[in-house]
């Protein structure tokens, strides 16, 4: 591989000189750092990380190759990448292709060699911000810090959801059939359905009431997926429609902040989020802690719950903040984090589970 | 929920002496587990026989016992003390064997003492083979395919069944004793019969053989609601075959996918839910290099060195956390002291990899079978934390203190493509460095890696090393220097390799272990180097700006043998007086293992390999005010020539003083300045010399090169052949140093600590060997105070240590070894800094020898202190340290004692007379001092009058004693019935065969030649190690023994003595 070198540089004016990975050329994004030690081609894939740039904080990245099986959608939809070290000679049984090759043949622009940590420290002291990735250096940086600060992320929602409904079937018989609103929706929830003898029908973001209804499904998934919760205006109107059709609902991530939102409660954009394999969370029922999957920037207000309709389930161990809300009188409960992991531990998958005992108890 | 109200005081029961497999971690694990119980307000009793630990320490428990650990004496303290609970799962399977005992028995019940950390079904289920499978059968978790025997023949059938080869693991032993992979037949059969008797419930485990497969290992902590999480995930660089202990080992995982990960990961939290451990756990697995496949090795559920080395590795306290949820907590409740904000339930984020490299004995024990297996060798390990695999590598083996400062084993060089390739099938500890030279000579990864299994990714990264020492050696650069530099070379490595200076330098920088890869703020003053932006060690400096000095402390490194877990104290204690002293106290070690590498111990704690430029670095950051070498061991004291000659101020006895003491033509003026006598002696380089030499100073003599260190290769002659077989062997290696001969002093040995400011003196007490002069200090069992000594000796050693300490200007400790022989004082050895005897001395005395030692070397002087000068009065107690040994880890190890140490650990005695104290030490040590049964009896001929009344007393407690020709005749004359044994050579029923039979229950046997596995004697004391037979390879030792067994007291008959109350 040729050592081009390639710069980062931070809309308060830092600069970053590293060494150019994947594509070539310049890229703008909201620059997003995650603590997983593991799982980096999950990472790659996941649609939640749409008009990000994402920081790797464990510097040896790429040890075990990318394999055809682990990716969490159908391509990469973050918008750059930044390591500290790419393994050259990756070692694993399912290896297909090196990471640096994925991301050249994913046309996403990477840069190595950065000190992470460093950069780390800067996203948790000065919070989220956007940042360009080029692998030229610009004649005018003034310029360019414009052109940083007027990047937005928008329709994310509706750039990472399919067009057209598809069905998948369990490979053995079919018990139940579920609704899964795509809003970025990572393929591990869909697996984790037939793994459990469910049909999955996958839904574009903005299905309706209606035609939800005409579908009779057994119960409704809401997925995870990037961005600015309250931007969803269609959905969360949506959402407070299809509440009201007594079908049990189970939201992750995103669709967990969308079912808040329908319910008039608030969101709001944490400093720099949580994103990692290992955020403790506590289900309040069960008394327990389990370690969970993260990924969001934004989360659910606690003390916006409405407690007459709601209870907070979940919480985070590390700074209390609301990881999930069970509606009262209703079948739907959502939460923060992914119990669908992938990458990341399977401590909460019980949660697909309890959404399959709530819909049975129905039938 | 929050601490149970219904414990108040709690027992905790140590691990005991080091042996190989049970070392230093017990002490970190014990000491925090203590400052843990004690910081909740509970009363802490604390049983631990070993007195070279910190947390034997005054101030770390309520009561403390340095007593045997058998089960009458925790009996017996239950019913003094009356805890209402014991802690078991921070003492290693010492503590954890017997507190399942007490358990078992019904005697916690009985008394009302609860059991904290583990049950009884929990241990069983982990333990005993058989539950351990069903247990893992019921869970669906995969096992090796394997069956219990009891018997050789059962053992036979089953492997014939799976198919060779297979891998035999006994029941309830430590790291694996008597263990071993079985080719075949003959070699199931030995090992089994090994084994079987090794199990305390004869109980060996035959399992198919998965060598190659990786290992992977999870520490696991559960708490009583259930939450589990893992803190470390580690992978082992040498695929299953070779022990953990003996194994490099990356963390976290490197090779495995986040779907493998998980399987495992899962695999791990369900086995510890199963078992219902709450606290730390350890979970092995061996997964298939090329599919999911994965079977559980092994489970321990409690704290281990594992556990040790995960706690280094992410920052997260494991002994400290397992203690809490002993008592009552849950994880969501116990504070992160990292970040001081979050919990204890959440997983570590590492935004770097540790790499761990053992530390094996085979420099001291070069007729070792070398080889490693399942059998854990190494004494010792050492980490170190980098941004890259090859950083983290390089730095590990050069602080191993190994000689190496990079992956070139010069001896290698020399060997052809041919032998390389050849010596890839060696699984021994230099097969990391044989794998780089075949790299270096161009053999393929993919040939490596079929031979040795080891996983492509780390043969790559090995690779990686290689290429870029061609580059260097082709042609420095800016740009390969920068490599080099972030592959963790040091400058003066690469001016080594490239044979160039370098032009423009750059500094190493430091970063934070903080737990969770930069996401919270961490208060944690734990660094490593690296290169990188930016300093957090000096953003850290200058953001706590406390106005104080800082001192450095030098730490001791690995445990090996001649250097153990006492150097640990000594830091941990001088670190804690300098803070006292309003200093910030910085330290700087490698070893996992120990109190000193906690976070909490100093200010600030680098956790960096012990070399000139790796100190030289922290010193560049740390500004000290001076550096402290004198409690780190020989790791800290070769580094004080450089730093003195760099400027840098050494605190205490100057760089010029201790060269004084330790080099021998200025040693021999200063004696001849202070007139003290010292054995005659002289300085050779030739064979002829030397036994021209030999000869004139008469036999027998001791040879030794003119640089050793604890002992090592050093001789006590005879005979003209001696000196010239130990010649051959030393200049055959080395040539350039010289030999030096001395008349060796058949004396008693006698040894003084003292803390001196270079007017006065403090002798806290004097110690006494019972071993002659020429058993290695180390492996003497040493009594304080002298028993044997006439005041006018006594008077003589007091000036003679005063003169010295004087003349060498010393400010701090001072460590002199003498002989007495016909009432004459001879000076054999002057260290001028803290030894072994120093921790057992200060928890005897009272004294708080190295806090006094630090504040002397601050400046403060012995008069003004005020804690008395010359010679303290004697304590009231008797205290006998006896060492320990781990012969039966180690294969072709001449067990005989000598001038090379050879302990691995030691236990102590005490008591208010002698020969009490002299039992409680021999059965702390181990020895079970049977009282009928058989002697056998083979000595060299100078000790052959000496032995008579040992065989006599032997012979009237009822024993059989057995002799060869020589010394039976000698006996029988003696009116001592014997039976004679046929030599080894001499026929079919002969010693071995006699020991083989289970008649023999003492082997007394000295020679004057040793170390060859080959020779008779060699073979004779390697069977009674391993049949587990005492075997006593000192007249004196004999003597010791005999006379308490004649004693007839049981350790439950004597007294204890709680050491708060001295």
């Amino acid at each position: 591989m040729n050592k081009k070198k390639a710069f980062l540089i931070l809309s308060n004016g830092e600069i970053f000189q590293g060494i150019s990975i994947g594509a070539k050329g310049e890229t703008i994004g909201e620059i997003v750092f995650t603590t997983g030690m593991t799982g980096y081609q999950e990472t790659l894939t996941d649609p939640s990380y749409y008009g990000q740039i994402v920081v790797q904080t464990f510097p040896l990245i790429g040890n075990y190759g990318i394999n055809s099986l682990d990716n969490e959608s159908n391509k990469p939809y973050l918008k750059g990448y930044i390591i500290k070290e790419s393994c050259e000679y990756p070692s694993n049984f399912r290896k297909k292709s090196t990471l640096e090759e994925f991301l050249y043949e994913n046309n996403i622009i990477g840069i190595k060699d950065i000190d992470t940590r460093k950069l780390t420290r800067i996203i948790r002291e000065d919070g989220s911000m956007n940042v360009i990735i080029t692998t030229e250096y610009p004649k005018d940086i003034s310029i360019i810090l414009d052109k940083i600060k007027q990047f937005k992320i928008e329709d994310s929602v509706k750039n990472v959801s399919i067009k057209e409904k598809q069905i998948f079937l369990p490979e053995n018989s079919s018990k139940l059939t579920i609704a899964l609103l795509d809003f970025g929706y990572k393929f591990n929830i869909r697996k984790e359905l037939l793994k459990r003898g469910c049909s999955v029908i996958v839904l574009p973001y903005n299905t309706n009431m209606d035609d939800i209804k005409k579908l009779n499904p057994d119960g409704i998934m809401l997925s995870n997926g990037p961005g600015n919760p309250s931007e969803n205006i269609e959905i969360i109107q949506n959402l407070k429609e299809i509440s009201n059709l007594n079908i049990p609902i189970f939201g992750i991530c995103l669709g967990h902040q969308l079912m808040a939102l329908a319910n008039n409660f608030t969101t709001q954009k944490l400093k720099y989020g949580h994103r990692g394999a290992n955020q403790p969370i506590k289900d309040l029922k069960k008394e327990k802690v389990f370690i969970t999957t993260q990924n969001h920037g934004y989360a659910v207000e606690s003390l916006s719950v409405d407690r007459s309709i709601a209870d907070i389930s979940h919480v985070n161990v590390n700074d209390n903040s609301c990881e999930g809300i069970k509606y009262k009188n209703k079948k739907i409960f959502t939460v923060q984090f992914h119990p669908e992991a992938a990458a990341g531990p399977n401590d909460t998958s019980y949660l697909f589970d309890e959404f399959i005992k709530i819909i049975e108890s129905e039938l | 929920m929050p601490l149970r109200n219904d414990i108040k005081s709690v027992l905790v029961i140590g691990s005991g002496p080091i042996i190989i497999g049970q070392a230093a971690e017990f002490d970190y694990a014990g000491t925090q587990a203590c400052r843990a119980l004690k910081k909740e307000g509970l009363e802490v009793i604390l049983i631990n026989s070993n007195p070279a630990t910190i947390m034997t320490d005054r101030s770390m428990a309520d009561k403390i016992y340095i007593e045997p650990l058998t089960i009458e004496v925790i009996k017996k303290i239950i019913k003094i003390e009356k805890p209402d609970s014991i802690l078991s799962t921070l003492g290693g399977q010492t503590s954890l064997t017997l507190s399942m005992q007490l358990a078992k028995e019904g005697f916690l019940e009985e008394n009302n003492v609860k059991l904290l950390g583990a049950n009884p079904e929990t241990i069983d289920k982990a333990e005993d083979r058989q539950t351990f499978k069903d247990t893992m059968e019921k869970i669906k978790q995969p096992c090796i395919p394997s069956k219990v025997v009891t018997n050789i023949k059962d053992a036979l059938i089953f492997a014939d069944e799976i198919g060779y080869p297979v891998i035999v693991r006994p029941a309830f032993t430590l790291g694996g004793s008597g263990g071993g992979i079985a080719q075949d037949k003959i070699e199931l059969s030995n090992i089994c019969e090994n084994g079987l008797r090794l199990s305390p419930i004869t109980q060996v485990l035959i399992e198919r053989c998965i060598s190659g497969w990786k290992e992977i290992e999870f520490e696991v902590i559960r708490d009583s609601k259930g939450s589990i999480i893992t803190v470390c995930s580690m992978e082992n660089f040498d695929p299953v075959g070779v022990h953990t202990g003996d194994s490099i080992v990356i963390a976290p995982c490197v090779t495995l996918a986040d779907k493998e990960y998980q399987i495992l990961r899962t695999a791990a939290l369900n086995i510890v839910s199963e078992l219902g451990v709450e606290g730390g756990c350890n979970c092995q697995f061996a997964l298939h290099p090329e599919s999911f496949e994965y079977a559980v090795i092994e489970v321990n559920p409690r704290v281990s060195r594992s556990s040790a080395l995960a706690s280094k590795a992410t920052g997260y306290p494991i002994a400290k956390v397992s203690t809490k949820i002993a008592i009552g907590y849950t994880l969501d409740e116990i504070k992160n002291d990292v970040t001081n904000k979050t919990f204890a339930c959440f997983e570590p984020a590492l935004d770097y990899v540790v790499v761990k490299f053992p530390k094996w004995p085979f420099d001291k024990f070069v007729y070792a079978k070398k080889t490693l297996g399942t059998q854990m060798k190494a004494t010792g390990e050492v980490m170190s934390i980098g941004t890259s695999f090859e950083e983290a590598i390089m730095k590990s083996v050069r602080g191993a203190e190994i000689g190496l400062d990079s992956l070139s084993l010069p001896k290698l060089s020399k060997r052809s493509r041919k032998d390389i390739e050849k010596l890839l099938h060696n699984i021994d500890d230099e097969r990391c460095f044989v794998i780089f030279e075949a790299l270096k000579r161009g053999i393929t990864i993919k040939y490596i890696n079929e031979i040795t299994k080891i996983d492509m990714w780390f043969l790559h990264k090995l690779n990686n090393i290689s290429k870029l020492e061609d580059e260097l050696k082709s042609d420095l650069n800016q740009e390969n220097y920068i490599k080099a530099k972030k592959f963790g070379y040091l400058d003066s490595t690469i001016e080594r390799i490239s044979n160039k200076k370098i032009k423009n330098k750059i500094n190493p920088i430091y970063k934070m272990v903080d737990t969770c890869a930069a996401e919270f703020a961490a208060q944690t003053p734990y660094f490593y180097s690296t290169i990188g932006d930016e300093d957090e060690a000096d953003e850290f400096i200058k953001e706590n700006k406390s106005n104080k000095k800082s001192i450095l402390i030098i730490g001791s490194g690995p445990i090996r043998i001649g250097q153990g877990i006492e150097f640990d104290y000594s830091c941990v204690h001088a670190a804690w007086a300098v803070k006292k002293l309003g200093y910030e106290a910085v330290l700087c070690n490698n070893n996992p293992e120990t109190v000193s590498t906690d976070f909490d111990t100093a200010d600030r704690l680098y956790f960096e390999p012990i070399t000139k430029e790796d100190v030289m670095n922290i010193i560049k950051v740390e500004k000290p005010v001076g550096v402290i070498v004198q409690f780190g061991g020989q790791t800290a004291i070769k580094l004080t020539e450089y730093l003195s000659k760099n400027g840098i101020k050494i605190i205490g006895t100057s760089f010029e003083d201790i060269d004084r003491a330790e080099d021998r033509e200025k040693f021999d003026n200063l004696l001849e300045k202070c007139n003290i006598p010292r054995p005659e002696g002289e300085t050779v380089f030739t064979t002829r010399e030397a036994v021209e030499v030999s000869q004139r100073l008469s036999y027998p003599v001791l040879l030794r090169p003119s640089y050793v260190l604890g002992g090592q290769n050093m001789i006590i002659a005879y005979s003209n052949e001696d000196v010239i077989e130990y010649m051959d062997i030393i200049t055959a290696t080395n040539i350039e140093n010289p030999i030096l001969i001395d008349k060796y002093i058949m004396g008693r040995e006698i040894e003084v600590d003292a803390i001196s400011d270079g007017v006065d003196f403090l002798i806290p007490g004097i110690m006494e060997h019972i071993e002659r002069a020429g058993v290695h200090s180390g492996d003497s069992i040493s009594v304080y105070p002298a028993q044997n000594i006439s005041e006018a000796v006594k008077a003589t050693i007091i000036e003679y240590t005063k003169k010295l300490s004087q003349n060498l200007h010393t400010k701090g400790l001072i460590n002199i070894q003498y002989v007495v022989y016909n009432e004459d004082v001879y000076v054999i050895e002057v260290n001028p800094r803290s030894s072994r005897t120093v921790p057992y001395i200060s928890k005897v005395t009272g004294i708080p020898m190295i806090e006094i030692a630090t504040r002397i070397s601050l400046g403060e002087n012995l008069k003004d202190i005020g804690c008395g000068t010359g010679l303290k009065p004697c304590s009231d107690y008797i205290a006998v340290k006896v060492p320990v040994f781990s012969f039966e880890k180690l294969h072709d190890v001449d067990n005989h004692l000598g001038p090379e140490m050879k302990s691995t650990g030691e236990v102590l005695g005490i008591s208010k007379t002698f020969s009490q104290a002299l039992l409680k030490g021999i059965i702390g040590a181990g020895y079970t001092l049977k009282r009928s049964g058989g002697v056998l009896i083979t000595v060299r001929d100078q000790d052959k009058n000496e032995v008579i009344p040992i065989a006599e007393k032997f012979s009237s407690l009822g024993f059989n004693i057995y002799a060869t020709s020589k010394t039976a005749h000698i006996l029988n004359k003696n009116m001592i019935p014997t039976n004679v044994v046929k030599k080894i050579h001499e026929g079919e029923e002969n010693t071995l065969t006699l020991i083989e039979s289970g008649k023999v229950d003492y082997v007394i046997s000295t020679s004057s030649k040793g170390r060859l596995p080959a020779l008779d004697d060699v073979k004779i004391r390697r069977k009674a190690v391993e049949r587990s037979i005492c075997c006593l390879t000192s007249i004196d030792t004999a003597n010791a023994i005999i006379d308490s067994i004649i004693l007839n007291k049981k350790v439950e008959d004597l007294d204890l003595v709680d050491i708060n109350k001295l």
